[in-house]
Parts: structure tokens; C-alpha cells; sequence
């Protein structure tokens, strides 16, 4: 061992909050190579005029390449996914038995499946349903969790007390499980069921994370002092609070996102998620499992499109955390 | 210590009946449970009206939700649509279940550990790397997909496995099914043991055992390792609720007769008793999984006092 590895090494940055998903050192980046890098607020900063976290944070996330990259993922998803007919001449739900299971052929690189649709249209197509699903969710997510967990941090007594058992109790219900229970009664082939559910049992993730951060901003010396001045409990919050809690929230919503587009897919494949003739990533999964065998390739291009898209979110929450994450300044 | 036990003991209570209740009102919501006693046709309104008297269905709901507490209490958990015991599917289900959720765990514990180690110790190598980007691949697919991929390659193609696991499940068949279930976790314990060990390595009694010339191995082992760990087994045991009820997918790709089958079949047939049942002693064991973590907190980290 050409050197001790535990020796304390001063270019690594403190990684503190990162948890599970921590991408820090994946590009080889710390505080000191860091553009602009160096204390903060320091040096860069023009004279006079305050840098606020977020022009910060664009400043570090325009520099860093996971940002950019996944941000052109998601940038291309959310094109295909508004106008499919850009990259996608044909229609996904014109089928043709007798080429059932055929592979890859000039015209239709992807292949057909099952019923003899082309794998290519189909997937460009499910993009919609999957981008629906996981930014619906997350928004209903993202506002339930934040107001309630939000208020019950910011007030506290009896009504946090009360949230933090009924968070309790979503937490202790197994996600997949309550999928089956809930969505097998719904025979609605829309996607908003499955939406509905993901904010059910999502919520208190986003609660206690947006509770937490109330809590540690509220206690900060402007928040008192603006207390003290006889500001409302309204424009404290509006004012002072949340513009300071909210960066924890927006970090793991981001993530979020892609685990529900990946959650769909799982309840589409235990057959209680999307229905046809919803065209989606989940569905096309669902349908292609049992032909695995002879025709691979029917569940190759959706789950490589699917596995794609939740990576781009993640690393995208990940690009954000490091840029907001004061502790990696 | 003990108060500290015996308060989170009387939290669990609240948490239990509301997760349950939960449980019950979706079911309940789920469609009448006398459809499936009929077969396929829809059942004579006498008979209909009987059963319903019969099963206590014609009571208001929160009745029917006490007097199946009630029952639950005394061991009994009702009867599924074929007329067997719903414990007695228990019986046959759990073990199996717990045999593939022990699998995944020791994969967590033995690959996940090892991983964020190594990598934690040589980050921004190309091992470090490496193993991440792996375990964000791991983490993006679904593990279905996982699952039929693995079974293709390994079940199908190279014959290294049985594509299906037998009724027995022994411990054997279930290791590829095992490391499916684990995957997910496995990548988050890699980057977890990673982060926490990197953080660990540059802390002052690092530094002091590396400077009264203890061996390497021992500085990782005894100071590095334990203090490192402290988060990686609070996921770890949340996880193992997690695990069992996750296990369903992973159940329906290998043809495991576990409880996530028996779950699938009780919703299949509209069989509330069996969902209801096997549902609560998941929920049971999420929670008692959490008090445990809570409880071995102390005992790995002596600076945690509860008084």
C-alpha cells in the first residue's frame, strides 16, 4: 500500500448531510478545485451586493458536468415527451400481429413486441406518461409534504406532535403492498390513480424532511429578531422561513422523482399501476416480462429508457444537494 | 435504559392500530369480500345476506375493525377464500420469506460493507468510481427488471440456477432471488459505509491510533469500522420491513411461495382476511425492526445515553 488510506486527507470535502445517495467525489470535485471555489462570499463576490444561496448555487451547478448532463437528459425528456412526433413518425398504437416479436429491422431499430407494435414509437411515447406521472407526483408531494410538515415545525405543540404519529403510520406501511391493496380496486385507465396513490403514501417523506428544516431555520437570530420587531406568524413564514428551508425539500423531491417514475413501473409490472391503452414504460415492462426469453429485446429499450431517466433525476437531486449543501462550501 | 424501552414500546402502540386501520379501510374499500366466495357468478342475494351475517359484514366498519383486533389477539386471524386458516398460510409463507429476507441481509451486510470500505478508503480511485457508478445503475434500474435479467442470464441462458425456486426454497436456491431483493439496498449500504467511513477516516482518534502505531487493520476494525457503522445499521434495520414487503416482486419473478405470494393471491381472490393478516404482521415487524435499531444505537455507540 503505497500510502496509509485513512490518512487525513485535506482535500476531501466534509460530506455531511449527503446520506445514501452522496455524489460528491463521483466528479473527483472538492471545495478547493471547486470553480470560483475557496470561502465563499469571499473574493468572487462584487463589492455591495450580497450573493443570495441561489445565485450561488447556479453559479456552482452551471460549472458542474453531472448538472449539465442530466439536465440535458431531463431537458430532452420533456421535449419528447410534449411533441413524441419530433423523433417518432409513427403511431404507437398501430400494430401489426404479424411481425409480433420480430427483432430490429431498417425503419424500426428497436424491434417489435408482443402484439406487434414498434418498441421504438412506443417507448418515445411512454416518455409522456412516465415525465406525468413523476412530476405530478412530486409537485403534489412536494406541496402536501412542505405545507403540513411545514406548519407542524414552524407551530409545533399538539399539531406537530399529531403529524409526527400519523407520519409514523405511513411509514409503517410498505410502499409496494399498499400500491396492491389501493390500486387494485381502481379500473380507471388514466394515470391520476396512480399519481393520487404516490402522494398518499409519499407525503410524510417530504413532511418530516421540511419539518426538520423549519425547526433549524426558525431558530436563527433573524427569525427571532424579526419576531421580536412584531412581525406576523404569516410573514415570518413567507419572509424568513421559508426561503431558507426550502432548499432541503427541493433536493429530495428531485430524487423522489425519479423513484416514483420508477415505482410506476414496478406497479405496472405487478399489473395494478397503468393500464393500456396507456402507452408506457411500465405497461411496455409489464407486457414484454414473460417473453423475456425469445424476445429480450422487447424489454431491453424500455428499461434502458426507464433506468436512464430515474438516473438523470437522481444525479440531478445529487447536483443540486452539493450546490446548495452549505457544509460542501 | 428501561423507560426508555417501555416509552417507545407505548409509541408503537398508536402507530400499529393506525397503519392497520389503514390497511382495513383500503381494503374494505377494495370491493365486497362475498364476491369471491361464489366463484365466477355473482352470488345469490340469500346466500349473499348470509354470509354477510355470518363474516359480521353487515356491521358498521369501525365494529368490524375492533372484533378483528379482537381476534387477532387471541391468535386468530380468520380464514382465507379456501377455507384454510390464514394462519396456517402464515405458517407455510414466513419462513420462506424470512429465509430470502436473511439472504438479502447477509448480501447488504457482507457485499455492501466490504464495497463502501474499500471505496471508502480510496475515493476518487478508480475503484471508487468504478463501484459508484454501479451502484447508481443498480439504483436506477427497477428491480424487476433486475430480477428477469439475472434470471434470463444466469436461470435461461448460462443454466447456473433453476429459473424457478422449488417449494422448498431452500437457502441455496434462494441466493440469486436474495441478492435481486438486496440490490437496491446493497448499493445505498455501499454508498452509505463509503460516505460515513470517508468522513470517519479523517476524525482525531483516527489520527491518534494511526500515530500510536497501531496496526492498519486494527485502526479500521476497532476504531474506523465501529463508529462508521453507527448509520449503516439504523438502514439496515429499517430495511428489513422494508425487505420483507418488497419481497413481493422479487416472490413473482422467481415463483417463491412466500408472503408476498400469498398477498397477491388474498388480493387476486379479494380475500380481505388473507391482506389484512399477512399486512399487519408485516407492519408489526417494520415497527419492532425500528425500536431494535433504536436500542442498538447504545450499544454501538456509548456516547448515546438514554435516560
Amino acid at each position: 500500500m503505497p500510502e496509509p488510506p485513512y490518512e487525513p486527507d485535506a482535500t476531501i470535502p466534509a460530506v455531511g448531510a449527503g446520506g445514501a445517495t452522496d455524489l460528491a467525489m463521483e466528479e473527483g470535485e472538492t471545495p478547493e478545485q471547486r470553480p470560483g471555489g475557496g470561502p465563499r462570499g469571499t473574493g468572487t463576490a462584487e463589492p455591495g451586493r450580497a450573493r443570495s444561496l441561489w445565485s450561488d448555487a447556479w453559479r456552482d451547478l452551471r460549472r458542474n458536468p453531472v448538472f449539465i448532463i442530466s439536465g440535458l437528459v431531463i431537458a430532452f425528456l420533456v421535449v419528447i415527451s410534449l411533441w413524441p412526433s419530433l423523433i417518432a413518425s409513427g403511431n404507437p398504437l398501430h400494430c401489426d400481429l404479424g411481425k409480433a416479436q420480430e427483432g430490429s429491422q431498417p425503419g424500426h431499430p428497436f424491434g417489435f413486441d408482443g402484439q406487434g407494435c414498434d418498441v421504438y414509437t412506443r417507448t418515445v411515447y411512454g416518455a409522456r406518461t412516465s415525465v406525468t406521472v413523476g412530476v405530478c407526483a412530486t409537485l403534489g408531494v412536494a406541496l402536501f409534504g412542505s405545507v403540513l410538515g411545514g406548519l407542524a415545525g414552524f407551530f409545533g405543540g399538539a399539531w406537530d406532535a399529531l403529524l409526527s404519529r400519523i407520519t409514523d403510520v405511513f411509514f409503517g406501511i410498505p410502499v409496494v403492498l399498499g400500491g396492491l391493496v389501493f390500486l387494485s380496486v381502481i379500473t380507471s385507465t388514466t394515470v391520476w390513480p396512480v399519481i393520487g396513490f404516490i402522494v398518499l403514501l409519499g407525503w410524510p417523506q417530504i413532511a418530516r424532511i421540511a419539518r426538520g428544516s423549519v425547526i433549524t431555520a426558525k431558530q436563527n437570530d433573524y427569525v427571532q429578531a424579526a419576531r421580536a420587531l412584531g412581525a406576523s406568524n404569516a410573514r415570518m413564514l413567507l419572509r424568513h422561513v421559508t426561503p431558507n428551508a426550502v432548499a432541503p425539500v427541493i433536493v429530495v423531491a428531485t430524487i423522489a422523482l425519479g423513484t416514483y417514475i420508477s415505482l410506476e413501473a414496478t406497479l405496472s409490472y405487478l399489473g395494478v399501476g397503468l393500464k393500456p391503452p396507456t402507452v408506457s414504460w411500465g405497461i411496455d415492462l409489464s407486457a414484454a416480462s414473460p417473453y423475456v426469453r425469445n424476445a429480450p429485446h422487447m424489454l431491453l429499450w424500455p428499461a434502458g429508457a426507464l433506468a436512464i431517466t430515474v438516473l438523470a433525476f437522481i444525479m440531478l437531486g445529487d447536483a443540486v444537494r452539493d450546490a446548495l449543501d452549505p457544509k460542501l462550501r | 435504559m428501561g423507560r426508555y424501552v417501555i416509552r417507545r414500546l407505548l409509541q408503537i402502540i398508536p402507530v400499529f392500530f393506525g397503519a392497520t386501520l389503514l390497511i382495513f379501510l383500503m381494503v374494505n374499500v377494495m370491493g365486497d369480500p362475498i364476491a369471491g366466495l361464489c366463484g365466477d357468478r355473482k352470488c345469490d342475494p340469500a346466500t349473499a345476506a348470509r354470509l354477510r351475517a355470518e363474516f359480521g359484514l353487515d356491521k358498521p366498519v369501525w365494529q368490524q375493525y375492533l372484533t378483528y383486533m379482537g381476534n387477532v389477539f387471541t391468535g386468530d386471524f380468520g380464514t382465507a377464500f379456501n377455507g384454510q386458516k390464514v394462519t396456517e398460510l402464515m405458517a407455510t409463507a414466513f419462513p420462506v420469506t424470512i429465509r430470502l429476507t436473511l439472504v438479502a441481509i447477509a448480501f447488504e451486510i457482507v457485499i455492501g460493507i466490504s464495497l463502501g470500505v474499500v471505496t471508502g478508503l480510496r475515493r476518487g480511485r478508480p475503484v471508487d468510481t468504478g463501484v459508484l457508478l454501479v451502484t447508481l445503475v443498480v439504483i436506477s434500474v427497477p428491480t424487476f427488471v433486475t430480477g428477469l435479467l439475472l434470471q434470463l442470464l444466469l436461470g435461461v441462458k448460462w443454466g447456473v440456477i433453476r429459473p424457478s425456486v422449488s417449494s422448498a426454497a431452500t437457502v441455496d436456491e434462494l441466493l440469486v432471488p436474495g441478492l435481486v431483493l438486496a440490490s437496491v439496498s446493497l448499493a445505498y449500504v455501499t454508498r452509505l459505509t463509503r460516505t460515513s467511513v470517508a468522513e470517519n477516516s479523517r476524525a482525531d482518534y483516527v489520527r491518534t491510533a494511526v500515530a500510536k502505531g497501531l496496526p492498519r487493520r486494527r485502526v479500521i476494525s476497532r476504531h474506523l469500522l465501529r463508529n462508521s457503522l453507527i448509520p449503516v445499521v439504523t438502514f439496515i434495520g429499517t430495511d428489513v420491513g422494508a425487505l420483507m414487503g418488497g419481497a413481493i416482486v422479487t416472490e413473482r419473478i422467481f415463483n417463491i411461495h412466500g408472503v408476498g405470494y400469498q398477498l397477491f393471491q388474498g388480493i387476486l381472490r379479494q380475500s380481505s382476511q388473507t391482506v389484512v393478516g399477512f399486512v399487519t404482521v408485516l407492519v408489526l415487524v417494520f415497527l419492532l425492526a425500528n425500536l431494535l435499531v433504536d436500542l442498538l444505537y447504545a450499544v454501538l455507540d456509548p456516547r448515546i445515553r438514554y435516560a
